[in-house]
């Protein structure tokens, strides 16, 4: 188990969402709402054809967020 | 005794229900369903959020429902959203005053089968509230496609509140969910599911009373307000002023506690909902894993490096093309209709002062309103499509880094594309732009795009003083004609990552986009799409036009000059004399008086200037065809005092400069100010305009005069 930044991880990766690290009040808030919360499964499903933004998997529906925002949120990944 | 029974049988039913759920969860389709075409479209007083509401009847009821903008949570903090969660919790506009609207006695709270975990978040919010609740299950099919089934008795045995499945494109269910409404205040408020370490809820009673000693806040009120003080990173306000001084120094306390206890305060709320609903979940769902679905396989094209792009750029090559091209047909046709119409009512009333204002100014006004229609229709049906199919999602996904260079949010694309064709529809598509700040930098920019307005300016411009030589592979009127378009583009984007940087600069905004599964759309949202857009263009910015085409006419037509040639007429009216007065004012560019009528004339709409141009040369009919008699009287125009000609090759380049530029469009003004809901940012957007367009055309007219052209 290590712990990453979802920004780093490829497309099919992810992993339990172990913190989320020094987002603003409001984004923090809003990604939780979302249903990113401590424990939640999440994987990366794709990313924009220029790269940004990347689309994950959660909680069974499609969420897209920038790399910016995904930054913040750490993951306990498997390592392969 | 009977008859008593009867009557408040009948005065308990609610009669004012508000309609709640998450964005993309069939709350409009099932709106559409209940309501049909007996829909009105208002705004909620201060702000810029459309309030939607329509009727139905139960036996004999009629009852109002209020269709809230989707959200998905109660406790947000943009503007955008607090809406439905200022009118469930009975707070007043950001004003302080108004009250937005009555609350609702009773909530249809939509939730989508097919992502039943975050959807079930706002429910259990919604019930939270203590306002009567029913649960209406949509997307059970496509749930079921995906290998999810919901038991929805064990649901609303859970959920403490009636939950129906319904179907409202195909319109089952809905007897159930209306038979359940009668019923809803008879059924008894519940206490709270889900639960808090205990801890915090000691908290949290203990902060409720308080907020209702201090502040005579009701039950779920003071609830929601010690929620969001709990996440709150500022203990200093609440709703509606200070914060009172005990509650703030308790608030601490406990927060002190919780750090040593390990307690996250701004996540212990939503973590705690969070568990409830998946217990939930694992008892009403019912999960085969299926294969790869539709919409994934989709998304693989869709999304994809290259055919992403391909499909994007067709369909808003098509989208463009249509808007573009398409719309010419029904706009001549209102054309001719209107010319029809004025030769009419030419041969019945007799012919003076009131003929001419019926002809030329109200119809011709009213001509001006309905020209766009076309346009708006045939927009808003392709956004009514791509919204519906869920497409709209994947184009922002597309667009986004490009736009977030420029400060702008991906949906700010289709809409900027949209004003190539017109500004009118391309403003009022930003509606999509969930972001205020994002929206209104997007509507500021938009009329920079080059519409299909100017086209015949630059026509004109550029037959009468651009030599047709080959530059390279291009001949040169194509590539100046092509500046022109790239010329709106720099400016519009420049201009909003200025804007964006200084007052339109918000915290970094926050993109997170639901990505929904693609549907087929229903032909009737997109159907009622388009009819409330045309409606409100018509009734709000269409009177706003109206009403300047008639003043615009008087500028043109009085004070009145017998036995005089029309050049002569129109350069003694206020018009001629007011583009004689800014002569001063617009020399430096190049320009002499009779443009400047051109340029007061053309405020309407920017090809007036055509026919203004052929009223000043005495041209009878520029429009029809005679223009090239037109480009040689231009082209021979001289000034009596210098003897030069007036217009050189550089004067016309700095006029289609000046009209890429300024805001030669009082229609977009009015649409600017209906979408914004008051004058301050048309106001904003004509200044900023009006300036850039003096000072770059000033700068081209100098360095031209300076290398000599």
């Amino acid at each position: 188990m290590r712990e990453v930044s979802l920004s780093t991880l490829a497309i099919g990766e992810g992993g339990k969402v172990s913190q989320l690290n020094g987002a603003d009040s409001s984004l923090r808030q809003r990604l939780m709402e979302m249903g990113i919360i401590r424990g939640t499964k999440i994987s990366i499903e794709r990313f924009a054809p220029l790269g940004d933004p990347i689309e994950i998997n959660v909680r069974g529906y499609r969420l897209s967020l920038r790399k910016k925002e995904a930054e913040h949120i750490l993951v306990h990944c498997e390592d392969k | 005794m009977n008859t008593q029974e009867k009557k408040t049988d009948t005065t308990t039913i609610p009669r004012y229900i508000a309609l709640v759920g998450n964005p993309n969860c069939g709350k409009t389709t099932l709106f559409n369903a209940l309501t049909g075409m007996k829909q009105r479209v208002g705004n909620y007083s201060g702000v810029t959020v459309e309030k939607k509401e329509g009727t139905f009847s139960l036996g004999s009821t009629e009852i109002t429902l209020l269709d809230l903008p989707g959200t998905y949570s109660l406790i947000s903090r943009s503007p955008d959203e607090k809406i439905a969660a200022d009118i469930l919790l009975g707070h007043h506009g950001d004003q302080g005053k108004t009250e937005l609207a009555e609350k609702p006695q009773a909530v249809i709270c939509v939730v989508d089968a097919s992502n039943l975990e975050r959807n079930l978040f706002l429910a259990s919010q919604i019930i939270d509230l203590h306002i009567p609740v029913i649960v209406a299950l949509t997307m059970v099919d496509s749930a079921e496609q995906m290998g999810i089934k919901v038991d929805a008795q064990k649901l609303s045995q859970l959920l403490g509140v009636p939950v129906v499945k319904i179907n409202a494109p195909r319109k089952t269910g809905l007897d159930k969910l209306l038979f359940a409404i009668p019923q809803l205040s008879t059924s008894k408020q519940t206490e709270r599911k889900w639960k808090m370490p205990e801890r915090v809820e000691d908290a949290t009673t203990e902060i409720q009373q308080l907020l209702k000693q201090a502040y005579q806040y009701e039950f779920p009120k003071a609830f929601f307000e010690t929620l969001r003080l709990l996440s709150s990173d500022d203990l200093h306000t609440n709703g509606n002023g200070s914060l009172d001084n005990n509650i703030r120094t308790k608030l601490e306390t406990h927060f002190q506690t919780f750090d040593k206890l390990g307690i996250d305060r701004r996540a212990v709320a939503i973590e705690s909902r969070y568990s409830w609903i998946q217990s939930v979940c694992s008892q009403v769902l019912h999960v085969e894993t299926v294969s790869q679905s539709l919409s994934d396989k989709l998304d693989k094209i869709f999304t994809h490096k290259i055919w992403g792009f391909a499909v994007f750029l067709t369909l808003m090559g098509f989208m463009f093309h249509a808007i573009f091209t398409w719309a010419n047909y029904p706009m001549e046709l209102i054309a001719s209709g209107i010319n029809f119409l004025g030769e009419s009512i030419s041969a019945i009333i007799p012919r003076g002062d009131f003929q001419d204002l019926i002809v030329n100014g109200a119809l011709a006004g009213v001509g001006a309103v309905v020209m766009f229609l076309p346009q708006i229709l045939l927009l808003f049906l392709f956004l009514g499509l791509l919204e519906d199919t869920g497409y709209m999602a994947r184009a922002a996904f597309i667009m986004d880094k490009l736009m977030s260079k420029f400060g702008l949010h991906g949906k700010s694309f289709i809409p900027l594309l949209s004003s190539f064709a017109c500004a009118i529809p391309g403003i009022m598509a930003t509606r999509t732009i969930e972001n205020r700040k994002n929206r209104i930098a997007t509507i500021l920019v938009a009329p920079l795009m080059s519409c299909s307005a100017r086209l015949p300016v630059y026509t004109l411009m550029i037959a009468t003083f651009i030599p047709n030589i080959i530059v390279g592979i291009f001949s040169l009127p194509a590539l100046i004609m092509f500046a022109m378009y790239i010329i709106g583009i720099v400016a519009a984007l420049s201009v909003a990552t200025f804007f964006k940087k200084t007052f339109l600069k918000s915290a970094p905004s926050i993109f997170l986009m639901e990505l929904p599964p693609y549907r087929k759309p229903s032909m009737k949202t997109v159907a009622i799409y388009m009819w409330e857009r045309a409606v409100h263009f018509l009734s709000r910015a269409g009177t706003i036009i109206l009403g300047v085409s008639i003043i615009l006419w008087f500028l043109a037509t009085y004070p009145k000059m017998e036995n005089a040639t029309p050049s002569q007429r129109l350069e003694n009216s206020f018009a001629g004399r007011a583009g004689k007065f800014i002569e001063p004012i617009i020399k430096p560019l190049g320009f002499n008086w009779k443009i400047g009528v051109g340029l007061i004339g053309s405020l309407l709409q920017r090809e007036v200037f055509v026919s203004t141009m052929g009223t000043m040369y005495n041209i009878e009919d520029s429009q029809s065809g005679k223009s090239s008699t037109l480009i040689e009287k231009l082209q021979n125009d001289v000034d009596t005092t210098t003897g030069k000609k007036i217009f050189t090759p550089l004067v016309a380049l700095c006029l289609m400069i000046y009209y890429v530029l300024s805001m030669q469009c009082m229609s977009t003004i009015a649409v600017t100010k209906r979408e914004t809901n008051g004058w301050k940012w048309p106001a904003v957007q004509f200044g900023y305009m009006t300036v850039l367009a003096y000072v770059v055309t000033f700068f081209v007219y100098r360095v031209g005069i300076s290398l000599g052209f």
